[in-house]
């Protein structure tokens, strides 16, 4: 429940108390809660309606529409670009554990994580954009503009992937079918990449498909930053102006997203790993 | 006189801990021939994993410490690059470990595991299925062509174990290190996989290090054994020598402690004490504070490699005389 009147929003405060009522029994709002709710979620299951913003008095599956795709491009980048970091490094990390190499980089990393991403964010642009003049500030026409945006999002969550992989590659390593392996006379990379990194993927998939909840949550501080009018930009904006109808959509959508997300993640977890794909199916055939 | 394929001279192996050096091996001079069982005797701890693992240069940690050489077919294994010594492994010298429970990778077709080592030797991939299925039926695996498409969790601890085999003798190496192959499996797998391993020496002419410690088995299969106490070979030998003539008191206890349907006694003998952990090399005999025999020469000098026959050796001042009696 949010504080403050939608009406408010709507109108100008001169309005007479009469004509806000009346709008407010035109739109519903003096209803209950309950049959607000039911009838918000009826539009959506029936109609596919989210209803209408209150502050640009359009549908706001429209406004949706529009920014996905950006969002949705956006965190796609951030965990593509993630994963090409993660893996090969904490695999390298674990190979040459306590080396120089390794320490610089669970430290270096451990430091990205800690920082807050808005921070980060306004320091890349300082460095990168105002000072380097290597990418742009703000906007969203080319991929160009992402490149900043994603690295500002990814930073968040790449100290962790990187370091479960590390530590996934360093119990796997102990484990003894790679021992079999080199005994078997498989050269090292082989036993490393096929039989390693496969293992360690395991956990390390489920990390990351369970990080994309954070991700989009991120990614609502990093768009309003870098000015790209994504998903998490919109919600922002309506928060502040108390547009109720698009962040109870917004909201809907993130928690689907987790859903979809957690499925999703089951399901890679079977695909890659056979023990649990008999618990799965309720047994052997 | 038969033809030596492994020959270890002087081997010794530390592990750096805290403190110093752990004396894992202590110079093991040992050597098995073509096609002959040879076991290699101790209990836990005692090092035996520890020259299985070196062979292979297989050793976990990296904070070990060699010396000495390992001999396969006149060639020093230790001098080998890394990737000299992967062509050795599985090709000329495979090992099956102690616990089959985890020793296959749980995320592929133990079928395809095994197959992964054939095509190594680059063999067509339908060629090494059929192999593999082959494979199976040598080391009696029940359903062959079925079981080479099950994961590991679908297979119980001795078809696990039968895969390892399949695995090591894919490539016919000319040596086979089992290190405890049958430790974890019950009393009716272990015949049944002891059986394996007696026919494949047949039919491949594959020699084989046993690694147990368990004395009935070596009596059933070796040809030749070597008694390991903490970190030393302390006697070496034909099986019958051994078994008919042990020199060293440890050997003799060890046969002692075996359970037999003829002894009467409700309890099993026993070594008192446990296997030492040695920190630093000082002279004396290692079983010196556990011998019931030990005189006080044994914590001042070292025994020397002493030849009761020509293919019988032992560590010990009383040249058997000791116990003789009782």
């Amino acid at each position: 429940m949010m504080p403050g009147n939608p009406i408010d929003i709507m109108v100008d405060r001169k309005v007479p108390a009469e004509k806000r009522a009346e709008m407010a029994h035109e739109l519903g709002y003096d209803r209950p809660m309950h049959e607000q709710y039911l009838s918000w979620a009826k539009d959506i299951v029936f109609e596919q309606d989210f209803g209408n913003s209150v502050r640009y008095k359009v549908p706001v599956w429209g406004l949706m529409m529009d920014r996905i795709p950006r969002s949705l491009m956006l965190c796609g980048w951030a965990l593509f670009i993630e994963m090409l970091i993660a893996l090969p490094i904490g695999l390298l990390c674990a190979i040459k554990k306590n080396s120089l190499f390794d320490r610089f980089t669970v430290n270096f990393t451990l430091i990205l994580t800690a920082m807050p991403s808005f921070w980060l964010g306004a320091l890349l642009i300082i460095i990168f954009a105002v000072k380097l003049k290597w990418f742009p500030i703000s906007g969203y026409q080319s991929m160009k503009y992402f490149v900043l945006p994603v690295f500002a999002l990814m930073a968040s969550t790449l100290a962790g992937t990187l370091r479960l992989t590390r530590s996934e590659v360093l119990e796997v390593l102990n484990e003894k079918y790679v021992t079999t392996a080199y005994a078997k006379g498989l050269p090292d990379r082989t036993v490393k990449v096929k039989h390693v990194l496969r293992n360690a993927l395991i956990m390390v998939s489920v990390q990351v498909f369970m990080s994309v909840p954070w991700l989009i949550s991120g990614a609502v501080v990093t768009e309003t930053i870098f000015g790209i009018p994504g998903m998490g930009n919109l919600l922002l904006n309506s928060i502040v102006v108390q547009d109720f109808p698009v962040v109870q959509a917004v909201l809907l959508l993130i928690a689907i997203l987790t859903v979809v997300f957690n499925l999703i993640s089951d399901i890679v977890i079977a695909t890659l790993d056979p023990r649990i794909r008999i618990e799965l199916s309720g047994g052997d055939k | 006189m038969k033809e030596e394929l492994l020959k270890l001279e002087h081997l010794s192996i530390d592990y750096k801990v805290k403190g110093g050096y752990l004396s894992a091996v202590h110079d093991v001079n040992l050597s098995v021939n073509k096609g002959e069982i040879f076991a290699v005797v101790g209990e836990s701890g005692c090092g035996k994993s520890t020259v299985a693992h070196s062979i292979m240069a297989l050793l976990p940690g990296g904070n070990e410490h060699i010396e000495g050489k390992i001999l396969f077919n006149g060639q020093d294994l230790r001098t080998l690059s890394k990737k000299d010594m992967e062509k050795i492994r599985g090709r000329h010298i495979g090992m099956i470990f102690q616990n089959p429970l985890d020793s296959l990778n749980p995320v592929y077709k133990t079928g395809s595991q095994v197959q992964e080592g054939i095509l190594l030797d680059g063999i067509g991939k339908a060629e090494a299925w059929q192999k593999v299925i082959e494979l199976y039926k040598d080391v009696k695996m029940p359903d062959a062509e079925e079981r080479a498409h099950s994961f590991p969790h679908e297979m119980s601890g001795g078809m696990r174990q039968r895969v390892m085999i399949a695995m090591m003798l894919a490539r016919n190496p000319a040596l086979l290190i089992a290190d405890e192959p049958t430790t974890a499996l019950d009393v009716t797998i272990e015949a049944q996989i002891l059986e394996i391993i007696k026919d494949l020496k047949k039919t491949y002419n594959t020699a084989i290090m046993l690694i147990t410690h368990n004395f009935g088995l070596v009596a059933e299969v070796a040809d030749r054994i070597a008694v390991m106490y903490a970190g030393e070979v302390i006697e070496y030998g034909d099986v019958f020598e051994i078994f008919h003539n042990a020199k060293h008191p440890y050997t003799r206890l060890l046969m002692k402690a075996l359970p037999r349907k003829t002894q009467k006694e409700g309890r099993l003998q026993t070594i008192d004490g446990s296997v030492p952990r040695i920190l630093d090399k000082k002279p004396g005999c290692r079983f010196a504070n556990r011998c019931p025999y030990a005189m006080e020469r044994c914590s001042l000098e070292t025994p020397e490699e002493t030849f009761a026959a020509e293919t019988h050796m032992y560590r010990c001042f009383l040249a058997g005389q000791a116990g003789r009696e009782a």
